[in-house]
């Protein structure tokens, strides 16, 4: 009787019914609103990694001597006529560089009777777009070539802190990708020996896993990177970089698919597997690897943002990636000194930028990780 | 006008109850419109199957549904014996109010003791702070209040055990020492939901003995939720019986097993009592033919855990035979090694000893226990296996085709059209839909998932299945639906079963011989009405008599045999 109940109970769930598991944790995951901002906010800026010369304004290698420490512009959307009349359309009020007659100290002052217009889809410098064809389109552009807009400033060298910053995320959100990929990859491969395996593979392995995990990270990436030539080129250097990151990341993702494998090894499908005649590699690729596929996804996920923490503060520290190449923490060593923060206090805007990829990763991936397996409730 | 409480007086009274579970899908109407009385030194058992509400029933009470179930309306009048009367309905359930009922004047246990218990703190600690929290009693009276209740509940050197941790205890001491905790303030009423499904049988009369003569003693209202009826039959004196939220019907026990009235009710004891008798298929077969050669023929079996002087012999030096056609029953209570057995007749473990005689369908012999890989293969073919848990065993991430013709995909034998053809084909002859091929195991009820199991056992076309507990998850009313497909199965097919359970119900209904397992060895074996009825080993007879029956006008688990191996 009950049988013939929850078989009608059934028919009428049809979506549900025949929804695969990434549909459940997809259905599961938009129930958590921290987590669909932090997705919001990651598809954001990882568009922005791939195409950081549209989001820009400026040549962000361009040094201007005339805007040096130059002051964030504020951008002004309604223009009011003298009879009134409004409409919407943005500009700015252009600043004149004076000196200060007595200390002869640089002075910006806004001119409040000149209009520069921001135009939308303008035209500036010509960037390439994922090295495929070149373009000049941006997103917003100043409407006087000779005229350049600062949304955040311009730092020591009068270059614009905005579009190093969008031109930034291109390398510090990569970090995070390829780093974590490179961990993904020895971990499970490691993880998964010592746990479907066991025995003496799983011993040796758990020995390596705790010996890396004892290292101190910091003071290792200083040394392993102090140990890469200055000369190489900027790819090389990122290159080694990531590697250097993930060299010590893989660990914690190791443990992570070891215990998923002890788990899984014991469940009753699993078993029936064994008994269907399939062999080894179809029971872990077909049948094991999907129930925990959500897991890896989210562990991946809290794993970026410590990657990107780790190429900030390498860098930071002069020991990452060097000048010229832009990464977010590259630019925040313009802000080492005292001087900068008490002239030119925009230069942490990278910082910003870093805790928000940070927070929103993290929103990320603890939202996916409550998804992560739609059965167990 | 405090009159001193008397037996049948009312403690509890609920009306007009419903408890609301608000989902993404919908509400769910968990309880609606239930009341009772529940009387003191009576009990009243509420019965009824899986979602029929009859555990949130019990936590409304308590106030301690858990999200987002909510109360939506009714009203729970508690009557204390000052005279004075409360309506827990009205009550916040984090008010100070409701926690000084909780535990106090109503107190519950619960199926599982363990998670209810504090595995870091010792057992006198746990029931030592229930008393110094609610009678405010110092160290030295609550410790020897302690003693008195553990030596209540009958735990043995209660003044050494209070100082123990749970691990220490076996399923049934944690549930004795649960209820000693529930008694600690004398309540005025228990609640009990489920406190020996987790038990083995032998056990669970203990605990319900317990029970019983711990009301008798102080006059308690017990509130016993079960979804078994034989457990009803023994202690209820009232009966509620539910079914989605609804009360079905409610009386005296008697009128319940001997004139029900509901048509739910009917077929629920219905269900139960065909599980008290052989099958009808069972009785229209030829007998067995007892010449045959054994399909299969285990010898000294030995399957030991551990190493060292740590050694668990979970099977040990067990021997059986099963006849083609015929179906042998192990019975036994939980640690008597059944499942592993089960599991060594498929080499899912390798055994330490002993010898699988495995006669093919062509006569030849082959040795399970010393076959090489490829040979396993080939048999596992012919020997399949049905799992207990109808969750557990089908992979959440495939569809039902794929859980299905898996085993013809991997070993070659069918694939792309074929290959549906014959799922669909199975799906049809276990009972299922082809049209939900496509859905996955969430979308299924525990009777059809067990179905699915069956189709993905069968699609071999196996001449010997291996089923460890196939139905003892299900609830009773699908569980003889489920035999009888196993056993047309069985007809169509030509199979061998190897039915491992631990309901004496279950095997007298499906098994032609049985096999009673005790601590890793094989204590008594014969045709199922000869270990049934006329049982020679004592383990047998004290299992056999520990078994409540359905039947109110034969209670007897109190006058059970004792056997103390």
């Amino acid at each position: 009787m009950s049988e013939i109940q929850s078989a009608a109970a059934t028919v009428d769930n049809k979506r549900l019914a025949v929804a695969s598991q990434w549909q459940l944790v997809w259905w599961a995951f938009k129930r958590h609103q921290l987590a669909m901002i932090g997705l919001v906010i990651v598809v954001v800026f990882y568009v922005i990694a791939a195409v950081p010369g549209f989001f820009a304004v400026n040549d962000p290698a361009m040094q201007n001597a005339r805007a040096a420490y130059h002051p964030p512009q504020a951008l002004h959307f309604v223009e009011t006529d003298a009879d009134g009349s409004w409409r919407i359309k943005p500009y700015i009020h252009p600043y004149q560089l004076r000196r200060d007659p007595q200390t002869l100290a640089a002075v910006y002052v806004e001119d409040p009777n000149r209009k520069v217009y921001v135009s939308l889809f303008g035209r500036g410098y010509k960037y390439s777009v994922l090295g495929l064809f070149e373009t000049d389109i941006h997103m917003f552009a100043s409407g006087e070539a000779r005229q350049p807009l600062f949304l955040l400033g311009a730092d020591r060298l009068g270059r614009c802190v905005y579009s190093r910053i969008m031109q930034g995320a291109q390398i510090s959100l990569s970090v995070g990708l390829v780093g974590v990929f490179l961990s993904l990859t020895i971990g499970v491969v490691l993880g998964g020996i010592s746990g479907y395996y066991g025995g003496k593979s799983d011993f040796v392995i758990q020995r390596a896993i705790e010996f890396i995990l004892s290292l101190p990270t910091i003071p290792i990436w200083l040394a392993l990177a102090a140990a890469l030539p200055q000369d190489w080129p900027a790819t090389t250097q990122y290159f080694m970089i990531t590697l250097i990151l993930s060299l010590t990341g893989w660990a914690q993702l190791a443990r992570v698919v070891r215990g998923r494998f002890l788990s899984l090894r014991t469940e009753e499908f699993v078993v029936a597997a064994r008994l269907d005649g399939a062999s080894e590699g179809r029971i872990i690729f077909r049948h094991m690897l999907p129930s925990f596929m959500s897991h890896i996804i989210a562990s991946i996920t809290l794993a970026i943002p410590a990657m990107i923490l780790a190429e900030t503060s390498l860098s930071f520290l002069g020991l990452g990636l060097q000048p010229p190449t832009i990464s977010w923490g590259v630019l925040l060593r313009e802000a080492q000194n005292i001087r900068s923060i008490a002239t030119a206090p925009w230069l942490f805007a990278p910082g910003a930028a870093v805790v928000i990829a940070v927070m929103a990763l993290n929103f990320l991936g603890d939202g996916m990780r409550d998804a992560a397996d739609p059965y167990n409730k | 006008m405090n009159a001193a409480p008397k037996d049948g007086d009312v403690v509890l009274d609920v009306r007009d109850l419903v408890t609301h579970f608000a989902t993404r899908t919908g509400v769910v109407k968990a309880v609606d419109g239930v009341s009772f009385k529940v009387s003191r030194g009576k009990t009243l058992c509420v019965v009824g199957e899986s979602g029929s509400g009859k555990s949130v029933t019990a936590r409304s009470i308590l106030q301690i549904v858990d999200a987002p179930g909510r109360i939506v309306s009714g009203s729970m009048v508690l009557h204390r014996p000052d005279g004075s009367s409360v309506d827990l309905a009205t009550l916040h359930p984090r008010s100070r109010e409701i926690r000084s009922v909780r535990g106090a004047e109503i107190a519950m246990i619960f199926q599982e003791p363990m998670s209810s218990l504090s595995p870091v703190h010792t057992v006198g600690d746990q029931i030592m702070e229930v008393l110094r929290l609610h009678l405010g009693m110092d160290k030295v009276a609550a410790r020897a209040r302690t003693v008195e209740l553990l030596k209540q509940v009958e735990i043995p050197n209660p003044d050494r055990a209070v100082d123990r941790y749970t691990f220490e205890f076996s399923g049934g001491m944690r549930q004795r020492v649960m209820i000693a905790m529930a008694l600690a303030c004398n309540p005025s009423m228990l609640i009990a939901d489920e406190p020996t499904t987790a038990l083995d049988v032998t056990t669970q009369a203990e605990i319900l003995d317990l029970i019983k003569r711990l009301q008798t003693k102080f006059g308690m209202a017990v509130l016993f939720i079960t979804h078994d009826m034989g457990v009803v039959a023994e202690i209820a004196d009232e009966v509620l019986v539910m079914y989605h939220g609804k009360v079905m019907e409610s009386g005296p026990v008697e009128q319940i097993f001997h004139a029900p009235k509901d048509e739910y009710t009917r077929m629920l004891i219905g269900s139960v009592l065909r599980l008290e008798q052989k099958a009808e298929i069972r009785l229209k077969r030829d007998p067995i033919k007892q010449e045959a050669k054994p399909v299969i023929e285990v010898r000294g079996l030995r399957m030991h855990f551990g190493e060292g002087t740590n050694v668990t012999k979970a099977v040990d030096d067990v021997s059986l035979t099963v006849r083609p056609g015929e179906t042998l029953g192990i019975v036994g209570e939980s640690g008597s090694g059944k499942t592993t057995m089960g599991r060594c007749l498929l080499r899912v473990y390798e055994p330490n000893g002993g010898a699988i005689d495995y006669r093919r369908a062509d006569g030849s012999v082959v040795d399970l226990v010393s076959a090489d890989k490829e040979t396993l293969k080939q048999m596992r073919r012919e020997i399949r296996m049905i799992f207990q848990d109808p969750v557990g065993s089908l992979n959440p991430r495939m569809t039902v085709a794929q859980i299905i013709g898996e085993p013809l995909f991997v070993n070659g034998i069918a694939k792309g059209a074929e290959l549906d053809d014959r799922v669909a084909a199975l799906m049809k002859q276990v009972g299922l839909e082809p049209a939900w091929r496509e859905r996955y195991p969430h979308a299924f009820s525990g009777g059809q998932r067990q179905r699915i199991g069956i189709a993905r056992a069968i699609a071999l076309k196996p001449r010997v299945i291996v089923a460890d507990e196939a139905t003892s998850a299900l609830d009773v009313s699908i569980r003889s639906q489920m035999l009888d497909l196993m056993m047309n199965l069985q007809d169509e097919l030509g199979l061998s079963y190897v039915f491992i359970s631990h309901d004496i119900g279950v095997i007298r209904y499906m098994c032609d011989r049985v096999a009673v397992m005790y601590r890793g060895r094989v204590v008594e074996t014969g045709t199922t009405d000869q270990v049934c009825d006329a049982p020679t080993h004592d383990y047998t007879k004290a299992l056999l008599s520990a078994i409540p029956r359905p039947d109110p006008r034969n209670r007897r688990i109190h006058a059970r045999f004792r056997y103390a191996g």
